[in-house]
């Protein structure tokens, strides 16, 4: 089975054109693979931005009712306390502010972290890519790109010529592992 | 046309051209091989001279602690009007040198400051290893450490739940929120950093670990697209965080009515303090660092420049704090206040302890105007040891000269710390060594995949300069 084409690039600015020259070509299911973030790259492929503070609000609304709940339900509904004079009340709430605050946080930061491997389909334990030797180099200072054969452009040939032209090097075909 | 091209041109050789901040023209394979290298040689032998030093005299936490919790909160030199000595000073000093990670971390990246890349990865990771030390204090110092649950919100026997109202409570939610974002930050950092330490392990066992928490990192854009806006959001949600925490420190003194605790100028006065503490600390543990493991391509002469700049800014922040609390006191005309602040400075037990605090912390970094003084190493070790003693002085004084001599003469009292205080505040020390020496055994130093990002060659619209070295290339190529 095969997972597609893997080929590299010798620079960030050669990565780039290629990006552009492939999303005007149609495809989908590719991706580019680099050291560190390309800036302008989300561009160049076509990429919406990322969702994830939408999560993060949400998470982080979660946060500041878990807070308040806290606080309101055992301070004032379930045990009221007298402490040095004071009573707790619906005006003291303020007093609760620095706890919203915290678990505002708290709760936003869990859901970046989380959202944003759920985002990226991460962890997992391998992936095809990682059969190639050459592909190691990405963490270092490859810059790669990758057409999935599981694009509807994809063709064995084609895409391999097309990627010629680019100015790709190292040109790979991947292959899937495990149950075929 | 012609006029836009003039431009660029004379932009290009502008006489003010910015500072490099990867000296020397290095490629993203050096930058690899050389922070790797650090993870992957054999540690040299000035490691291991402070390491074992450091994990010995780490051990004098657990044996301080042993003595205490079989004992009693009493081997402590806390007496009736001082209730909090060492305890609470050394907590806020540990936690104040943490803020100055999460600055760099956090704030410098959300104003752009891209020399941030090189000191960003150490100072998170110095950020976490100082709350650790500063969690220790508190944590035993609620007296029976058996019943330290009752700091969490869950139900009990008694049907009793927190005074949400009290500051300390407010402070077990700053302080582990704070931890546990820190630690999220930092790894969420560590993990393309951690999947090159991965792809060049040698042998299985390295694979492995290193393979578990680098999540199956791959570098693909469509990662590294939520990936930024995590480190973005992060970035957000840390920066009010920070300056929360402190805030909430400082509300554990100015919520309460002690002269010279009770003053509303504490929590800015506390945050730019924290920073100040921490800045120092952060060069502190980097210009050696820096010289042992040779990243002076990396950590260059500029990077201690802006944060010997940052060290004096904060510091004169501070020192307008102390004049100003001295100015209040005496524009308030409350009598106890002025008091207060005759006895911190003149009269009182501890009025050395000010003057200390005030030479460290105000004169010492005023040095750090002459550029001359901000890049002689010397000169920045000397003064950011200044540094860290003042700040540990400062919390010293505000807090315990305040309740040592408060409202009435008759309960005042002097208060010295036990030997049992001080081999527990010593052994933090080394713990905080031990764990950084360990961090820098087994972790990337420096964030690879940000350095290598901030090069001239990653923009992508670099061109690559002529071969013959001719052309003098625009710093940055904006699109």
């Amino acid at each position: 089975m095969i997972y597609g084409y893997l080929c590299e690039f010798p620079s960030t600015a050669a990565l780039y054109s290629a990006a552009e020259k492939v999303r005007d070509a149609g495809f989908r299911k590719w991706d580019v693979h680099s050291p560190f973030p390309i800036h302008g790259m989300n561009e160049a492929m076509g990429l919406k931005r990322s969702i994830l503070p939408w999560f993060v609000f949400f998470g982080g609304a979660t946060g500041t009712l878990t807070g308040f709940t806290l606080q309101y339900f055992t301070q004032v509904a379930l045990y009221p306390t007298i402490v040095q004079a004071k009573p707790t009340n619906i005006y003291t709430i303020p007093a609760f502010f620095p706890v919203i605050f915290e678990l505002t946080i708290l709760f936003a930061a869990f859901t970046t972290l989380f959202g944003c491997l759920a985002l990226m389909g991460l962890p997992r334990l391998n992936h095809p890519l990682f059969t190639s030797r050459n592909f190691k180099k990405f963490s270092d200072d490859g810059f790669f790109l990758t057409v999935e054969r599981r694009d509807e452009k994809f063709d064995r040939e084609k895409t391999r010529v097309f990627l010629e032209e680019l100015g790709a090097t190292n040109i790979e075909l991947v292959e899937e592992q495990g149950p075929a | 046309m012609a006029n836009g091209t003039t431009t660029a041109e004379s932009t290009a050789s502008a006489p003010m051209e910015r500072e490099k901040l990867v000296l020397n023209k290095r490629s993203y394979n050096w930058i690899t091989e050389r922070i790797c290298g650090v993870v992957e040689e054999p540690q040299p032998l000035l490691w291991w001279l402070m390491f074992i030093p450091a994990a010995l005299i780490a051990t004098l936490v657990p044996i301080g602690l042993i003595i205490l919790i079989s004992t009693g909160v009493g081997v402590w030199g806390n007496n009736h009007p001082v209730g909090w000595g060492w305890a609470i000073t050394n907590f806020v000093f540990w936690i104040g040198i943490g803020h100055a990670g999460t600055l760099i971390s956090a704030i410098l990246f959300l104003t752009r400051q891209k020399w941030r890349t090189s000191i960003n990865r150490a100072a998170e990771a110095m950020t976490l290893f100082a709350v650790m030390c500063a969690g220790i204090f508190p944590a035993v110092h609620v007296g029976r450490i058996w019943m330290v649950w009752f700091l969490a919100p869950v139900p009990n026997a008694n049907g009793i739940w927190q005074n949400f109202k009290s500051a300390l409570l407010w402070d077990v939610f700053a302080v582990s929120t704070y931890f546990t974002v820190s630690v999220i930050f930092w790894y969420l950092g560590l993990v393309p950093d951690l999947a090159t330490l991965r792809d060049r392990a040698t042998n299985k066992i390295k694979q492995f670990c290193y393979g578990i928490f680098a999540l199956g990192w791959r570098g693909s854009n469509r990662h590294w697209n939520h990936y930024e806006m995590a480190y973005l959001l992060l970035a957000a949600l840390s920066t009010p965080l920070v300056l929360s925490v402190h805030s909430i420190v400082s509300f554990d003194f100015a919520t309460s009515t002690v002269p010279g605790w009770h003053t509303t100028i504490f929590p800015p006065y506390f945050v730019a303090g924290a920073i100040f503490g921490g800045f120092a600390m952060v060069l502190t543990l980097m210009i050696p660092a820096r010289r042992i493991y040779n990243l002076y391509d990396l950590i260059t002469p500029k990077h201690i420049d802006n944060m010997a700049k940052i060290i004096c800014f904060t510091g004169t922040i501070v020192g307008y704090a102390y004049l100003m609390e001295l100015f209040i006191a005496w524009y308030g005309g409350n009598k106890y206040e002025i008091a207060a602040f005759e006895n911190r400075m003149f009269s009182g037990y501890y009025y050395w302890a000010y003057w200390v605090m005030m030479f460290c912390n105000v004169i010492a970094p005023q040095v750090f105007w002459f550029k001359r003084a901000r890049y002689n190493i010397v000169v920045v070790m000397v003064v950011c040891m200044f540094v860290n003693i003042g700040m540990w002085f400062e919390r010293f004084v505000i807090f315990v000269t305040s309740i040592a001599q408060d409202w009435m003469p008759g309960a005042w009292d002097m208060y010295h710390p036990t030997w049992v205080e001080q081999i527990t505040f010593l052994g933090t020390f080394g713990m905080f060594l031990a764990l950084f020496l360990l961090f820098i055994r087994f972790f990337p130093v420096i964030a690879m995949s940000e350095v290598k990002g901030i090069l001239p060659q990653s923009d992508p619209h670099y061109n690559e300069p002529d071969p013959d070295g001719a052309g003098s290339q625009p710093e940055e190529a904006k699109a």
